[in-house]
């Protein structure tokens, strides 16, 4: 029915027709291509004037480390991050979609918007996907009420709780939480906690590792301390493997000239190659 | 997430494994709730509330998946206080479990939804109604849910009596709920209890018992 002066409007939310064929493919023996995963190390405290949040910087496709330095808090408002576990692209198109709702809802009410307001925003869209969009988040923030945090299940489930983890590391960090939080503590002593909870799922957690990245959030004021800790890092090189140009014969040179039409530049985070 | 990692938040949806109980008495209703929330074999809050607030007079509690509960009282709590801004009345016990029932039926094919209503209104005093899983409407003088539950049927069968005094009726909650949470594996941590009067909510928290607190029921080999 398509037309070029009507051209068909595409549903909007996800498209499901793929499914039956992919089953059949699947079936057929066919090897579906694996999502790039945060099993994850996250968590969250309230302390004296706010709240602190933690994660590791693993990312993982099946047994593969895909990322080894991550970001894994996610940016939701000034007085709110979100820690995300699960399917990687999950985390982050949630948590930035919300993140944008969120803004809007400052500027139209002109206050800031309470933590509450995003835990709702964020579970009825996880209930609405019925837990098809893997996202499993640990938000914490500070409004006029005070601190809070929340854990959210992927589908659709909240608890407010004083500390919570999640992820494969959840059980880990929660051991750390579980002999050492106490009301009402200290910054720096809530810091180590947090670090110490995170540095129990790098190092005992298979899907957890590389850094530790944490998040202070006070009232009035964030501060976000990526890499805080570097629990892993790499010893140097003994031997040098560089070698000399024209180790490797050259058989043959074929030059390709091209019009340079436009050059940019775009800054990334630089990937650890050594 | 792969099997092998053990990703209980990822492959099971959260679960309350529960124990609720709501009760009549002489002055209203006591609800009682554990507070555990489990994920597969892992407890995911240990100190969940379970007996959750639909207006100042009627409350609910909740079992079987705990997206499906909350966004069910959620939606019933909205729509209970538009009706109450509508009519300028508060809404009566039965005309929201009524609501409970009109999520729980309709939606019986898609949602895992075991439901307590309990609360006070001034038409009928203290009432509570039942909204077990298929989404039926029952209003039962005492009534219990849950994993739990299966335990203390007997218990309750045994121990219940119209018109109880308020502190005799916590006391009957209370030891049914410790019962149900010692014998059932997804049962446990503390009983939360909720007095409804014409007065409104009063909360209270209790520690389950010592294990020491009764003599052990231990096999006795055969010599």
């Amino acid at each position: 029915m398509n037309s070029v002066l009507a051209p068909e409007i595409e549903q909007p939310g996800f498209n499901f027709s793929n499914c039956r064929r992919n089953e059949r493919l699947i079936n057929d023996g066919f090897k579906a291509p694996k999502t790039t995963k945060t099993g994850t190390t996250i968590v969250g405290i309230i302390y004296k004037d706010g709240v602190i949040l933690g994660a590791d910087t693993r990312a993982t496709s099946g047994n593969i480390v895909s990322d080894k330095n991550c970001e894994k808090i996610h940016f939701l408002a000034k007085n709110m991050y979100c820690c995300g576990a699960g399917t990687a692209a999950d985390t982050e198109m949630t948590t930035k979609m919300i993140a944008s709702q969120l803004e809007l809802h400052r500027l139209s009410t002109n206050r800031v918007v309470p933590v509450n307001c995003a835990s709702t925003l964020l579970k009825q869209y996880l209930f609405r996907y019925q837990g098809h969009v893997s996202a499993a988040l640990v938000l914490g923030g500070v409004d006029a009420q005070g601190p809070s945090i929340y854990c959210i299940y992927p589908h659709g489930s909240t608890d407010k709780l004083p500390y919570a983890t999640m992820g494969s590391g959840s059980l880990a960090a929660m051991s750390v939480f579980e002999s050492r939080w106490k009301p009402d503590m200290e910054e720096e002593e809530g810091k180590k906690l947090v670090r110490d909870a995170i540095a129990a799922g790098i190092f005992n957690d298979l899907g957890s590792g590389s850094n530790v990245d944490l998040c202070i959030i006070r009232k009035g004021n964030t501060e976000y301390l990526r890499n805080y800790e570097l629990a892993n890092q790499k010893g140097v090189r003994k031997v040098d493997y560089t070698f000399k140009r024209g180790t490797t014969g050259v058989l043959s040179v074929k030059k390709i000239a091209f019009d340079v039409v436009a050059e940019s530049t775009t800054a990334v985070e630089q990937m650890d190659t050594n | 997430m792969d099997a092998h990692l053990g990703c209980d938040f990822l492959d099971h949806p959260v679960s309350t494994g529960t124990t609720i109980m709501a009760v009549e008495f002489n002055g209203g209703v006591i609800i009682g709730a554990d507070s555990r929330t489990s994920t597969g074999s892992y407890v995911a809050n240990r100190v969940t509330d379970k007996l959750t607030r639909i207006t100042d007079k009627v409350y609910c509690c909740r079992s079987g998946s705990a997206a499906d509960t909350q966004a069910i009282a959620d939606i019933v709590s909205y729509s209970t206080y538009f009706y109450e801004n509508q009519n300028n009345r508060d809404a009566t016990v039965p005309e929201v479990a009524a609501e409970f029932r009109r999520m729980c039926y309709n939606y019986r094919d898609s949602i895992t939804a075991g439901i307590i209503v309990a609360g006070y209104d001034d038409v009928n005093g203290g009432q509570v109604f039942s909204v077990p899983l298929g989404g039926m409407l029952i209003r039962q003088s005492c009534t219990i849910g849950g994993s739990g539950s299966s335990f203390i049927y007997g218990f309750v069968r045994e121990n219940y009596s119209e018109n109880m005094e308020k502190e005799a009726c916590v006391e009957f909650v209370k030891k049914a709920v410790f019962h149900a949470m010692y014998h059932d594996g997804s049962s446990g941590g503390v009983c939360r209890i909720g007095i409804i009067t014409k007065d409104g909510i009063e909360r209270r928290v209790f520690f389950a018992p010592s294990i020491d607190a009764k003599p052990a029921l231990t096999p006795i080999a055969v010599r």
